[in-house]
């Protein structure tokens, strides 16, 4: 019984404390997002200039949608890349 | 009951002209945003000239013009037309939807545009201009008020 109670582990074990994910906009109150500040919109989107997924962001819907306007209306004035490698090294 | 009601009609036969005309009012009038894109092949006199001109399609046309922004030479995050920077140029107005119509042949008439984008503004949107706006004048008047504190500054940041 003794024994049992002593086991010991090599590598702790991967206990998940996940931090929540929360919507920024939700969050800091901001209602429209702007599509002419590419830095800010570098926060949604990959190395590649891809928009990132809800899952990962955190995003609301609601949000999420207008980001992702947002994000286009940027390409098509070129203030973001369609397809680049290294996006976030380059700056 | 039904007779009731139709004598209230009777005695007020504008009744629905005022709905018809708020309904009117509102379609009427936008608030519209733009931003177009200028070759960087032009000197500095010819972007003002063509920027004039846009200025001029929108008030002919009746828009009121809330505010400019010229952003001047910018490089551009992929080459369009061969060209890898650009002169950026931006116009918020209250117009009639007719007017954005006009000013997009304008652009694709011109061939020194190489890029436009127009959008209508919400509720929001234009909260978050006047306060872009605001922020703005603050950020430039603070510049102006102290100039000289910058300047070594930056001396001794190339050094």
């Amino acid at each position: 019984m003794a024994q049992q109670t002593d086991i010991k582990y090599l590598t702790p074990i991967a206990v998940d404390i996940r931090k929540k994910k929360y919507c920024r906009f939700k969050k800091s109150g901001i209602k429209y997002i702007d599509y002419k500040d590419g830095e800010f919109l570098k926060r949604f989107v990959n190395e590649q200039g891809r928009i990132l997924p809800r899952r990962l962001t955190g995003t609301s819907l609601k949000y999420q949608k207008k980001v992702a306007q947002a994000v286009k209306r940027a390409r098509h004035l070129a203030l973001l890349p369609f397809v680049t490698d290294n996006l976030k090294s380059n700056n | 009951m039904i007779f009731v009601r139709k004598k209230v009609v009777l005695l007020q036969p504008n009744f629905y002209q005022q709905f018809i005309n708020q309904k009117i009012s509102k379609n009427m009038l936008n608030h519209y945003e733009t931003v177009f894109i200028m070759t960087p092949v032009l000197s500095e006199e010819q972007m003002k000239e063509t920027v004039k001109k846009f200025e001029k399609v929108l008030l002919d046309k009746g828009a009121e013009i809330v505010h400019q922004e010229n952003w001047g030479l910018r490089k551009l995050e992929y080459p369009i037309a061969k060209k890898t920077s650009g002169f950026y140029h931006l116009f918020e107005f209250v117009a009639e939807g007719s007017v954005v119509k006009e000013l997009e042949l304008q652009y694709r008439r011109d061939e020194k545009v190489m890029r436009y984008l127009t959008v209508s503004m919400d509720k929001h949107a234009i909260a978050y201009a006047e306060k872009r706006r605001n922020l703005k004048k603050e950020r430039a008047a603070a510049a102006e008020t102290a100039p000289v504190a910058e300047q070594p500054a930056e001396n001794t940041n190339n050094e």
